[in-house]
């Protein structure tokens, strides 16, 4: 390596490596999508009644094809909506709180955020009776309130990342708790649909779910790509950062608000699906390898992973599992012996 | 970092030290005494039924079957005794895995022991058809056993050994893993869930003095088995090159205390429900009053876990009368406070 450098000319060098590495990652991206149309297709004309991509395309430019115009137009197309919407909120929201925390393992799921938008949920469901969309706004207030608390919790002369892990820990078992506490005195109706919001599922996604949810990610993604760049500056550390002119605390804050609000409006749209907002990051950081920034790429992904997983659920298994099972019972070996290797290598992205 | 050293102790001489410590100790086994007997009185007084203090004494010693005063509060009897037993158990089990890995976090509940007994009581009631406590408890076992491992293998691969951070990481992440499992066969199982559901939530109420013998030797040998190790992980503590040098064998040390905590953890888990925050907080309040050593920090941590428990099954019982708050829900609710306590006082660097 160094002795490559040396014979030539640092600054070309350096230029190539540049121009190499936004090309991998441009190819990344573009790979991506591709992938993610050809799924979100597969699963707007696969079903019990399958129909041409023809089909699928007239319904979608608006013409009246019998039958499709309702099983695609009405149910099949805002659900993958849905699924693409949510899944690129829990990929950036998990991808920030990874990068910013410095800790593949302190993902919203792992640190109890998302626990405060179920908690409230199965809550709202189970004692109140609550439906719709005041759900959707108590589920998403609650995982912001959640999120202040832990961070206020964690304030010690500036907040450190490691206490703030540990302490979302602490307050994500005891949620789980109130959780564990609501389920068993719901009735036993109530429960099946509590249960959703303990996994995820993408059954209940109609239009009415996607409009507020793409209003939402219409304010939260821009904001999120270009708070983004302040990633890279915390990742080296606060006090390098600041030295960098990047003030630890405030951009943490401020990201830390709009990864909440990505995860907590995902969550009040489709339940917490399991460990979408965990994969995404590490996934798009294999398939990226350090050539550029995390954030799209893991966006991607995230939504790749709740289409593949909801059309895994509903067409391969037999039964019809939702989402957030097939994606937790998939995930689940893949966060084990990610932690294991992290924990080898330091545990950072 | 962010935080400073706090002030060095003053410097007491040896014999002085020894003096305080013993008094304090004197002070800590008067302090259990009395709130364990106040919380057993109370347990057996208090509950969805106000009852007379005539009637608590002729309920507890010969209770008359005609009234129902006195049944009622016969029949807190095994609910207090439950409660005694799965508290100890799970304060002693928190002491041993705190000692055992060197780390103030640990607990049965964050390292996700019960969580791994959880997985395998569902696949009992679900795969195997199992629907009572002496069929499933040995799954809770093998389930605990196989968590606990997996979380330390994992919380300790890497430079620095099981730090508190890579511990209570890895016992949250496979926490959640486990979880998922459960909720699949949860999800295509609507009677399991209606029969798990109800143990999923840590409680005393279910217990009869049957049930409660059939756990009682798992509990008994699991505490000599860690009273047996207490001396090896007083060594341990001063790391394991000089517990080698002080003649301990290391790996027999942490055998025994391993057996011990699933043991107690395990068997408190398969009749109580999954409790936690109560082997994580009860070993902090005792080593206020004994010091770190294990011979007198186990036995302390055994009966503020046995005092902790029976109290918060008390409060349960009386702030939602006529209903029950479950004590897995209270000793959560209580115990999450103190662990973020624990967690502010500590170092950054130490975490």
């Amino acid at each position: 390596m160094t002795s490559t450098v040396l014979e030539r000319p640092v600054g070309a060098t350096v230029a190539a490596g540049r121009r190499a590495r936004s090309r991998r990652w441009r190819r990344v991206v573009v790979v991506l999508v591709v992938a993610l149309l050809a799924v979100t297709l597969l699963s707007l004309c696969v079903g019990e009644r399958s129909y041409s991509p023809l089909d699928v395309l007239r319904v979608i430019l608006g013409q009246d094809v019998p039958g499709a115009s309702f099983t695609v137009g009405d149910l099949r197309l805002p659900r993958a909506l849905t699924g693409v919407l949510v899944g690129v909120a829990f990929g950036m929201g998990g991808v920030m709180f990874q990068t910013m925390l410095r800790n593949v393992l302190a993902s919203p799921d792992v640190i109890g955020i998302s626990a405060g938008s179920s908690a409230a949920a199965v809550v709202a469901i189970t004692v109140f009776g609550l439906s719709g969309a005041t759900l959707s706004v108590v589920a998403v207030a609650s995982g912001i309130g959640v999120a202040g608390l832990i961070y206020a919790l964690s304030w010690r002369r500036g907040v450190h990342g490691t206490r703030l892990i540990l302490i979302g820990i602490a307050i994500g078992a005891m949620l789980d708790s109130v959780i564990s506490y609501a389920i068993s005195r719901a009735g036993i109706y109530d429960v099946n649909e509590a249960m959703r919001w303990l996994t995820g599922s993408l059954n209940s996604a109609f239009w009415p779910v996607v409009q507020p949810l793409a209003l939402a990610l219409v304010v939260l993604v821009p904001l999120a790509t270009i708070l983004s760049r302040r990633l890279g500056a915390l990742q080296l550390g606060d006090d390098a950062s600041t030295a960098l002119g990047v003030p630890a605390d405030r951009s943490r804050l401020a990201l830390l608000v709009v990864a909440v609000a990505l995860v907590s409006v995902g969550t009040a749209a489709a339940g917490p699906i399991a460990f979408v907002a965990f994969l995404a990051g590490p996934i798009a950081h294999r398939l990226v390898r350090g050539a550029g920034p995390l954030l799209w790429p893991a966006a991607l992904v995230g939504a790749l992973l709740v289409l593949v997983g909801d059309f895994a659920g509903q067409h391969l298994l037999g039964l019809r599992f939702p989402v957030g099972v097939v994606t937790g019972v998939l995930g689940a070996p893949y966060l084990l012996w990610l932690l294991a290797r992290s924990n080898r290598t330091g545990g950072s992205l | 970092m962010t935080l400073h050293a706090p002030a060095p102790a003053p410097a007491v001489p040896a014999r002085g030290r020894s003096v305080s410590l013993r008094r304090r100790r004197l002070l800590g086994l008067v302090v259990c005494a009395v709130v364990l007997l106040v919380m057993v009185v109370a347990s057996l007084a208090f509950g969805s039924r106000v009852v007379s203090w005539p009637d608590v004494v002729a309920g507890v010693l010969h209770p008359d079957p005609e009234n129902i005063a006195q049944a009622a509060v016969h029949s807190r009897i095994p609910r207090t005794v439950l409660g005694l037993l799965v508290g100890a158990a799970l304060g002693l089990a928190g002491a041993v895995m705190q000692g055992l890995t060197r780390n103030p976090l640990a607990d049965p509940g964050i390292l996700g022991v019960n969580a791994g007994a959880s997985l395998f009581v569902v696949l009992g009631i679900a795969w195997l058809g199992l629907s009572s406590l002496e069929e499933y408890i040995w799954l809770a076992f093998a389930g605990a056993a196989l968590a606990a491992l997996l979380v330390y293998t994992i919380g300790s691969m890497g430079r620095e050994g099981a730090t508190p951070l890579k511990l209570a990481l890895a016992g949250a992440a496979t926490t959640a893993a486990l979880g998922s499992m459960v909720s699949m066969v949860l999800l295509t199982r609507t009677d399991v869930l209606d029969t798990f559901r109800f143990w999923q939530v840590g409680s005393l109420g279910r217990a009869d003095f049957a049930q409660i013998g059939e756990v009682v030797p798992f509990l008994l040998v699991g505490a000599v088995l860690a009273v047996a190790s207490a001396r090896g992980l007083d060594a341990l503590a001063l790391g394991d090159d000089l517990a080698v040098g002080l003649g301990q064998r290391t790996g027999l040390v942490r055998a025994l205390g391993a057996t011990a905590a699933v043991l107690l953890a395990g068997s408190a888990t398969a009749i109580a429900g999954p409790i936690a925050f109560v082997g994580l907080v009860m070993p902090h309040l005792a080593r206020t009053f004994t010091g770190p050593s294990h011979r007198w920090l186990l036995p302390y941590s055994a009966a503020f876990g046995a005092a902790l428990l029976v109290g918060a099954d008390v409060v349960g019982r009386i702030v939602t009368r006529p209903q029950d708050l479950e004590v897995g829900i209270m000793t959560a609710l209580l115990g999450a406070p103190v662990f973020i306590a624990i967690i502010r006082r500590q170092k950054v660097r130490e975490l």
